[in-house]
């Protein structure tokens, strides 16, 4: 056995696969700046939406790293969800994400809203998202979701590929 | 949702753009809202836009125009949205006249 814990995290009411996506309007950044979009009025194709924990964490840097080595923004609308501010996420397409948006929801609502928040020891007052990957059709219908049940958990870059690749197909 | 108009390209907490935005509220127009970088390299965005890094810079798609430096903005949006507006193009040819006077003032803005 690996002398290392993966805590299991509690069952979670997430969006699902068959749902629409709840819409919510919150800073979306891009390379040169940002601006208060709706998700609504962003999704008009197939969409990967990405929540993730804060920038700077591992899991953000490996997760926009996949992106790019599987070139899914070159398929599909990527963006990107975390409590990041602004900047942060500035500086984190500055160096990886090449065309992905991420939204910057601070207060963890819309992380909430989508049964994502998750609570890390240590770091008392911040709602982190768990890991979290949702395909949805240009009606913003969710055709692949996965969330993380452990931590901490990556999504399965093959899966993703196979649901974008049927999607677009 | 219709898109805004006008768009604002601004920096968080510069009181050009304060004015700007008090001159859009005060004559209630719709205006969506860009921000940059503080970092004058940053604001390619600006530049390609405006031809300057200066902000506030605004886009108005309504009449066609690209504008920089807070009191040509805030003049050209009353002379042309205002209650004295008669003509408005008249306001657009007036800034155009001084459209780099204080771009530098507030270049570190």
């Amino acid at each position: 056995m690996p002398d290392f814990d993966v805590v299991s995290l509690p069952e979670t009411d997430h969006v699902a696969e068959g749902d629409t996506a709840p819409d919510f309007t919150r800073p979306l950044v891009n390379g040169e700046y940002w601006e208060d979009r709706a998700l609504a009025d962003v999704v008009d194709g197939p969409t990967l939406l990405l929540f993730h924990p804060m920038d700077g964490a591992f899991q953000g840097t490996y997760l926009y790293n996949t992106v790019d080595d599987h070139g899914w923004s070159d398929d599909v609308d990527v963006l990107g969800v975390s409590i990041s501010t602004p900047y942060a996420h500035k500086r984190l397409l500055a160096d990886r994400g090449d065309g992905v948006r991420i939204f910057s929801d601070p207060c963890a609502d819309v992380i909430e809203e989508y049964g994502l928040a998750q609570d890390i020891d240590g770091m008392t007052g911040i709602t982190e998202s768990r890991p979290a990957v949702f395909l949805l059709g240009a009606d913003r219908t969710v055709e692949h979701a996965w969330v993380a049940s452990e931590h901490p958990e990556f999504p399965d870059a093959e899966t993703i590929d196979d649901a974008v690749a049927d999607l677009v197909d | 949702m219709s898109e805004p108009q006008i768009t604002l390209y601004r920096l968080q907490a510069c009181p050009y753009c304060e004015r700007v935005v008090r001159t859009l509220n005060e004559l209630d127009l719709e205006y969506r809202s860009r921000y940059v970088e503080p970092m004058h390299s940053e604001r390619n965005v600006v530049k390609r836009v405006s031809g300057a890094r200066s902000v506030p810079a605004i886009v108005d798609r309504e009449t066609g125009v690209t504008m920089s430096e807070s009191a040509n903005i805030v003049e050209y949006l009353k002379g042309t949205y205002g209650d004295a507006a008669t003509d408005g193009g008249r306001a657009v040819d007036d800034a155009a006249t001084d459209g780099g006077r204080a771009v530098d003032a507030e270049g570190g803005a």
